[in-house]
């Protein structure tokens, strides 16, 4: 009886285990299979015309390249200050766990969590119409620097507390002020670890696209001329040329976007497995 | 300015938020000596030396009352230049603690601190600080290199070099060789033994011995109070505490 | 007292300030967001009515902007999308942790952390192009591909590198002795790891699960595109419905008066719910252990 009772049990678990098993090869392959109908539909529309051409008859990603570099450059240009600023003051300054650095982290890890649309109408009620701008690609810039600074912050922030306390103590005990300390020791330390962080948030901006909707007007077929104009991002023109009967544009654009987000990402991991380890063993 | 570097401590107490870490302490340390602190781990030994450049500024909830004078000052009274105080009183951590950088950077880093900026000044002051440390013949053909490519033992020599270019009067070492290996540390304590003529030195070590080998005065500290200070000779073949003869004859720590 | 440490001692203020100023951001974007939202989404709530904003119909032309079926449609999705994730997720990160080669392990977890960083959009666009009309023609009775299901699996696709790659840290991070314990005792590896090591890493996996349903809740674009977009009460899995982000995107085009408004407060909405989202996340993960960590750091 117990006996049987013991084989039923090892039996069911090793159903579990195969269970496990067939989910990791599920997952493996749903993933896998985005990708792949992406790229096969994708790759062979992505042509010069495509990327470079002039938008009439057929549709151009053109302006939504130089629409994602406004975006890029707007967005972290005012969050990477902004964010590792804040990371320097929670990592350097802030000894104990006081109500103000609670307020921060939670607000940090809030701002994290709002969903992309909610900060598009925030954008929208600001940018828009209380500022009047208009669509427009400084708008959007902000509204997404508003949202990858929680990305900034966090990263930097690990960044700075992997840095021994004794490099900070050496420092200090040569006389350097707080300020010396931070710049010239902590900050060169921490250094692939932010530029790892701001590689990643530029992914994070080419990717985002519902806060787009509603602030920088998702104008697809005219090339911005300014900071203040309305424009397009890749990413928006993936939904719009699926939406509006371009499939094909759409999978070749989405390739584009794939192909970059790849890149950035692979990037970051080698900055990050480059200098990451390395360089602050303390034997 | 031809100032007085003598430390003198008087009625030297030392809380870390409860727990009282150092009690009632007084100690007169001598220009030009060696002064080695001795006893069981936690007894207060590293806290004590961490007080005469203020590190213990930057632990959170760390009292400190009574006095402690360098060269006749309180560096406790409102206002002392703490950024001064610790070039003057250099210290070597117990890890070595070198910048990830190179090594010319690490040794020019104090002075540059204190606004040093010319090449050939910069130079000497780098080549001048690892002669003196004895790392110059093993390091010279490699300034450039990251510090990190040293071997401990350099580090260490390393981080002595870089202390003595902020120009220091007093040397302060938390346990300077626990981390290396015997050769290492016997290279180390010969440094000692020629920095002494030029700075006053207060160490903190683990190994009697080296006490022994290095220091003119000992004192030696149990649960934050010290038991015994005087020359070294004498506390080690005569001490008058029983406490000091228990733990010198290693019946305990 | 010196002159240079005067400098020094301000220049360290000055720049004190200057932190705490940037860190003082967040808190100053978070307040302006709940602000702005609640400012023009509130009255808008309370001039048209509860019954009529919480109602099921929405009609802009005739002053109907009830978001109840909306709301019905994002608990389908997020519920769903987060059941079907989950149940994934979670066996394929107890297949990493012990069912399955070593050596393929890192390759793996890399590939799903690259694939975590893969647009949403394209993620939608894989759902339209793929998904509905697979769904379409082979699963759907009515013909109908778009819908609950279309956009449940989307996200559930979308949202498992993030369910593996939490969960995993959790199975990683509890003692091994655990393990070894549980062997001792004659369990199996496989009961060792179902019913010792998996309870013992739930407050993680409970966190992923909450952080997905955010997620879930949250995206737009992926779902846009495979939703169908007519605000009506959600049948049927394969019927074109809106969810409340969808329904704020789809009216983004052409915002005016009071509809513009309605969005805003379907937005203020969707943001309470990310809120309470937040704060359940917060307390499942413990806040307390960043703060762990660097008193650890800070005592060494």
């Amino acid at each position: 009886m117990a006996k049987n009772a013991h084989k039923r049990q090892v039996l069911k678990y090793a159903f579990a285990r195969s269970t496990a098993q067939t989910a990791l090869l599920l997952t493996l392959v749903a993933l896998g299979a985005v990708v792949f109908f992406i790229l096969v539909r994708g790759v062979p529309h992505v042509n010069m015309q495509l990327l470079f051409g002039n938008y009439g008859r057929y549709p151009s990603i053109k302006p939504a390249l130089l629409g994602t570099l406004y975006l890029v450059v707007i967005s972290v240009s005012i969050a990477a200050p902004l964010g590792i600023g804040s990371a320097i003051f929670l990592a350097e300054y802030t000894k104990s766990q006081s109500r103000f650095v609670r307020i921060i982290r939670i607000a940090t890890e809030t701002l994290a969590g709002i969903p992309s649309i909610v900060y598009g109408i925030f954008g929208y009620l600001v940018f828009v119409v209380a500022l009047g701008l208009r669509y427009s690609l400084i708008g959007g810039g902000i509204t997404l620097a508003i949202m990858i600074l929680p990305v900034i912050v966090r990263s930097t922030e690990e960044s700075l507390l992997a840095v021994p306390l004794t490099l900070r103590e050496g420092s200090f005990a040569l006389g350097s002020s707080k300020v010396r300390t931070i710049f010239s020791v902590v900050l060169p330390c921490a250094a692939s670890g932010i530029v790892t962080s701001l590689i990643l948030a530029v992914g994070r901006v080419m990717s985002e696209s519902a806060v787009l909707i509603l602030t920088i007007g998702m104008v697809v077929n005219k090339m911005p001329n300014n900071f203040a104009s309305p424009g397009t991002s890749l990413a928006l023109d993936v939904y719009y040329f699926g939406s509006h009967g371009y499939p094909e544009q759409a999978a070749a654009t989405g390739v584009v976007l794939l192909v970059l987000v790849v890149v950035i990402n692979i990037l970051a991991t080698i900055l990050g497995n480059i200098f990451g380890k390395g360089e602050l063993a303390h034997g | 300015m031809d100032k007085q570097f003598n430390i003198t401590v008087r009625g030297c107490d030392l809380h870390y938020g409860d727990f009282h870490a150092l009690k009632n302490i007084n100690i007169d340390i001598e220009e030009s000596e060696v002064t080695a602190f001795i006893g069981p781990s936690g007894c207060g030994k590293s806290t004590f030396i961490k007080t005469f450049n203020r590190m213990n500024d930057l632990i959170e909830n760390c009292r400190i009352t009574g006095e402690i004078l360098i060269g006749g000052q309180d560096i406790y009274a409102k206002g002392t230049d703490v950024t001064l105080l610790r070039k003057n009183v250099g210290m070597v951590f117990q890890k070595p603690n070198p910048f990830p950088m190179s090594i010319y950077d690490n040794v020019a880093f104090a002075p540059r601190t204190f606004g040093i900026k010319k090449k050939g000044e910069l130079d000497s002051i780098v080549e001048g600080s690892l002669r003196q440390a004895g790392l110059w013949d093993e390091a010279k053909d490699r300034l450039r290199k990251n510090a990190m490519g040293l071997s401990g033992g350099q580090q260490q020599r390393l981080c002595i070099a870089r202390a003595l270019a902020a120009d220091p009067k007093i040397l302060l070492m938390d346990e300077p060789t626990s981390a290396l290996d015997p050769i290492s540390t016997g290279i180390i304590e010969e440094l000692i033994n020629e920095l002494k003529t030029s700075y006053t030195i207060v160490i903190v070590t683990h190994n009697m011995q080296q006490a022994t080998r290095i220091s003119d005065k000992t004192a030696f500290f149990l649960l934050g109070e010290i038991v015994e200070f005087g020359f070294t000779g004498n506390i080690f073949t005569n001490p008058s505490d029983k406490r000091t003869e228990n733990y010198i004859t290693g019946r305990f720590g | 007292m010196n002159q240079a440490y005067r400098f020094i001692k301000t220049r360290d203020a000055v720049m004190r300030g200057i932190f705490l100023l940037c860190a003082a951001f967040s808190v100053l974007a978070l307040g302006c967001i709940t602000l702005f939202l609640l400012a023009n989404g509130l009255p808008f709530i309370g001039r048209v009515g509860l019954t009529n904003f919480f109602g099921t119909t929405w009609h802009l032309s005739s002053g109907a902007y009830g978001i109840l079926s909306m709301f019905v449609a994002s608990i389908y999705v997020a519920g769903l999308s987060t059941g079907m994730g989950v149940a994934l997720g979670l066996f394929t990160a107890i297949a990493l942790y012990k069912f399955c080669p070593k050596l393929a392990v890192p390759p793996i977890r890399q590939l799903i952390n690259l694939l975590a960083a893969i647009p949403s959009v394209i993620y939608g666009l894989f759902g339209m192009i793929i998904i509905v009309p697979f769904l379409r023609d082979h699963v759907s009775p009515g013909g109908v591909g778009y819908g609950i299901l279309a956009a449940s699996l989307v996200l559930s696709i979308m949202i498992l590198p993030t369910i593996v790659s939490i969960s995993l840290d959790a199975l990683n991070s509890v003692p091994r002795n655990y393990y070894e314990g549980a062997l001792a005792l004659g369990a199996t590896s496989e009961q060792s790891v179902f019913r010792v090591m998996l309870p013992a890493a739930k407050s993680g996996v409970l966190a992923a699960i909450v952080l997905s349903m955010g997620r879930a809740v949250g995206e737009t674009m992926a779902v846009i595109m495979v939703i169908g977009g007519s605000p009506v009460m959600p049948t049927s899995l394969f019927q074109s419905v809106r969810t409340m982000t969808a329904n704020i995107a789809m009216g983004a085009t052409e915002l005016s008066g009071d509809s513009a408004t309605a969005l805003v407060a379907t937005g203020a909405v969707l943001f309470v719910f990310a809120l309470l989202l937040n704060v359940s996340f917060s307390m499942l993960s413990g806040g307390e252990e960043r703060g762990k960590k660097r008193t650890q750091k800070t005592g060494a």
